[in-house]
């Protein structure tokens, strides 16, 4: 059972890694337009404008 | 009758060359950057966002440049002078696509917030429980004995120390709507849910603290993870918020241009006063209601009247703002400013529809109404029962009450609306439909009686060629039809799809026609009196004269015609029991022709927007069920008014705007069609609250029996919900 000690920390440091990447990628607006980005993968060249 | 030829040239060098003051609405970031939201008008494919975003980028100065596709909002951010903003707008422009400055709408940022809020609530709660159900699976699994009472309470700690914020955190939008109803002395669905979040979290962490066995924090974050997805799409399928009265002022952005002695500026419409002098040029609208004061044009008018037939304005004739002028620039005197003008007393109008608008109570929260009371006298009994007449201890008596609050948790319910509703907005709108608010189709399968307008809704809203004409005659007339830009003439180009002849000198006579020559001889296309034949009998429908020197006058006719599938949705509504009638600002006798082709009995013609809405509220007050189709300013209020409403694609963007509905395409058929899925969405709601309350009955003894144990209710409440998710999907089956 002693192995707990290490298994479940390192499962909460994954989840908590996860979490974290979920509210970076809501507040820098990537939610904000899901239609947009439906679209966006059919671009056809890498010509990216800078982001806001 | 003056040659307005050169002022007409005049006017289209203004509008290719100069684009200001859109530096009036340019704001700073707090690096001294410039700022600038625009709407584009006419984005529609992945094409368009490239289009408008990479030509901007290559601009210089430019430091963003990001359109969002679902808000067709452009954000541009640039280094340098404000003045910039106006060459960026010509470059759109230049591509084609309209651009209007935004005028940030408080409700709509609100919604996004919102709606962001609940992604991160919902992201919170399901990170709680993917962690919490990793060590309830142990738990589970094995019991006190073998697994050791220390190692359980170690994994009891560590559930209560993820969930206890967790619940904390992402319960925010159940906790703060059940407080606000019971503040307003009343109960909603969030009442029962808070109290069995608190409830579940408090006990279970009694218990952990006691080393006890009964610990529900897996059952509480799963629940709340279940009812933020329900939560979340519900808030999806409102959509966009429905802009308040006011907002829908502002779709008349942009700029008037005011004349000032000899100068002309552009002066944002809001800040145009009375007494000012605009010009107002061919194919823009009239900022605000107005005199002629120079010139004389054509006018359409059916955004305030309904009138197909463009009307003609001379010195001295009132204008409407948000009419459109169609054959010559004019200019006119401000009468009102926009905020007083027809047009604000419409907005006016549709306020007052609003507040008067009863509070409908969707089908949830009745539910919860009868569902609320039961549950927590059930949860009493079940402690009053076992503590006196069982004689378990008061610990004991108080956890079964728990469980069931937990196991009778409205996980299913919660569910059972927003899932239906997401795929029933989603299947119309593959149908081209768009569903705005959310509980347009719940309010939409109770209907029984359909207001419907005829200009644009009925009829598609523009004049079409009828009768037969000689070829010779066709060609001439559409050769020179081709040269104009009046709706007739356009109707009549479009009728003739051969080749043309070509046409020289050709020009446009104010309030007249097109004249043009044909080997030297004199052709002309335009009114009775100018060109026509004036004893030929006037006929009932509009007309179009053509002289050719040497020739017999001929009469080209058109009529707004029906959309095609108009009388058969009619009488698909009527197998349904909803009568039809049509209210219009048309004339009575083109309203009667209307009406007898699609086999209407009751109709009003020339009426004014009051009229229209006053005819709705005594039809209301006589206890039916209205739905209004519109598509004009005249129908605004009523579309606010009834019970709910549908505006056709082509609607000006106000009746968009207070339509719970939009439908696209030149079609009348996707009234009923949505009238159909409104159907078949509520008898799903409805199973899906049957199914949710037969799994009560057999979860509920359970729990008064004091046998559920954290398994059971974690088994239960999944299954549940996903029984309502599946029995939801039907709909793609069935529509």
């Amino acid at each position: 059972m002693s192995v707990l000690i290490y298994l479940i920390p390192m499962a909460l440091l994954l989840g908590f890694a996860g979490l974290a990447a979920f509210v970076w990628s809501l507040k820098s607006g990537q939610y904000d337009d899901l239609d947009g980005a439906a679209q966006r993968i059919l671009f056809d060249d890498d010509e990216n404008p800078p982001e806001t | 009758m003056g040659r307005n030829t050169i002022s007409n040239d005049i006017h289209i060098s203004e509008r290719t060359e100069k684009i200001d003051g859109f530096e009036n609405f340019v704001e700073h970031t707090p690096d001294g950057d410039a700022k600038l939201s625009l709407l584009i008008s006419g984005v529609h494919c992945a094409g368009c966002i490239q289009k408008i975003e990479s030509t901007l980028a290559k601009e210089d100065g430019i430091k963003g440049v990001r359109l969002n596709f679902s808000t067709k909002r452009l954000e541009l951010s640039w280094e340098g002078d404000d003045s910039k903003a106006n060459s960026f707008v010509k470059k759109i422009q230049n591509l084609g696509y309209g651009v209007n400055p935004y005028s940030p709408d408080k409700q709509q940022e609100q919604a996004q917030e919102q709606a962001r809020f609940l992604l991160l609530c919902l992201g919170v709660a399901g990170f709680a429980m993917g962690n919490i159900m990793l060590l309830s699976v142990g738990l589970w699994s094995t019991s006190g004995e073998t697994m050791g009472i220390a190692t359980r309470s170690l994994m009891h700690w560590i559930s209560a120390a993820i969930a206890l914020p967790a619940i904390i955190f992402a319960g925010r939008p159940f906790f703060r709507s059940a407080l606000k109803a019971l503040k307003g002395g009343h109960t909603n669905m969030d009442v029962p849910i808070s109290i069995a979040l608190t409830l579940a979290s408090g006990m279970s962490l009694y218990e952990t603290i006691n080393h006890g066995e009964h610990v529900y924090f897996d059952s509480a974050v799963m629940l709340m993870f279940f009812l933020l997805i329900g939560r979340y799409l519900d808030f999806r399928a409102r959509g966009a918020a429905q802009s308040s009265a006011t907002d829908l002022l502002s779709t008349l952005t942009g700029f008037a241009k005011v004349i000032e002695g000899e100068k002309t500026k552009n002066i944002p419409i809001r800040d145009v006063r009375e007494g000012m002098i605009i010009r107002v040029a061919v194919g823009e609208k009239f900022p605000v209601d107005g005199c002629v004061s120079e010139g004389q044009s054509t006018v359409d008018t059916s955004i305030v009247t309904g009138e197909t037939i463009p009307r003609d304005i001379q010195i001295n004739d009132d204008v409407y703002a948000g009419t459109l002028n169609l054959s010559n620039p004019v200019t006119i005197k401000t009468v009102s400013a926009t905020e007083d003008s027809l047009l604000a007393d419409v907005v006016r109008l549709m306020e007052k529809a609003t507040q008067g608008q009863a509070q409908y109570v969707r089908i949830a929260d009745r539910a919860a109404k009868l569902y609320t009371p039961v549950v927590h006298s059930l949860a009493l009994l079940a402690f009053l029962g076992w503590w006196f007449i069982g004689g378990i201890a008061f610990q004991e008596a108080l956890m079964i009450a728990v469980t069931v609050l937990i196991i009778t948790c409205p996980c299913a319910l919660g569910l059972a609306v927003p899932v239906v509703q997401v795929l029933a907005t989603g299947s119309l709108m593959k149908k081209n439909v768009l569903v705005k608010s959310g509980d347009a189709l719940e309010r939409l399968a109770e209907i029984d009686l359909a207001l419907m307008d005829k200009t644009g809704t009925l009829t598609l809203g523009k004049p079409t060629l009828i009768g037969d004409y000689s070829s010779a005659d066709l060609q001439k007339g559409a050769s020179l039809a081709a040269q104009s830009a009046h709706p007739l003439s356009k109707a009549l180009a479009q009728a003739y799809d051969k080749e043309l002849i070509s046409i020289k000198s050709v020009h446009e006579i104010a309030g007249s026609g097109v004249e043009g020559e044909i080997d030297g001889k004199l052709i002309r296309l335009g009114s009775r009196s100018w060109c026509g034949d004036e004893t030929v009998p006037q006929s009932e429908h509009i007309e179009l004269w053509l002289s050719h020197e040497g020739h017999d006058a001929v009469r080209f006719l058109f009529k707004d015609q029906l959309k095609e599938d108009s009388a058969k949705t009619i009488a698909n509504l009527k197998s349904h029991g909803i009568k039809s009638i049509i209210l219009s600002g048309d004339r009575e006798e083109v309203v009667r022709q209307v009406a007898q082709e699609c086999e209407i009995d009751e109709f009003h013609g020339g009426i004014t927007p009051p009229e229209k809405y006053k005819i709705m509220e005594k039809m209301q007050s006589d206890g039916h069920k209205i739905l209004m189709v519109g598509d004009g300013l005249n129908d605004a209020p009523t579309l606010v008014g009834a019970d709910v409403s549908m505006a056709p694609g082509t609607a000006i963007d106000m009746a968009q705007n207070a339509a719970d509905i939009v439908f696209m395409g030149d079609k009348y058929a996707p009234v009923y069609d949505t009238y159909n899925i409104a159907n078949l969405t509520q008898k799903l709601v409805k199973q899906n609250f049957a199914l949710a309350v037969m799994y009560n009955i057999i979860a509920i003894p359970l729990a008064l029996a004091g046998l559920v144990t954290p398994l059971i209710a974690a088994i239960a409440m999944s299954g549940s919900s996903l029984l309502v998710i599946g029995n939801s999907f039907r709909l793609r089956m069935n529509s």
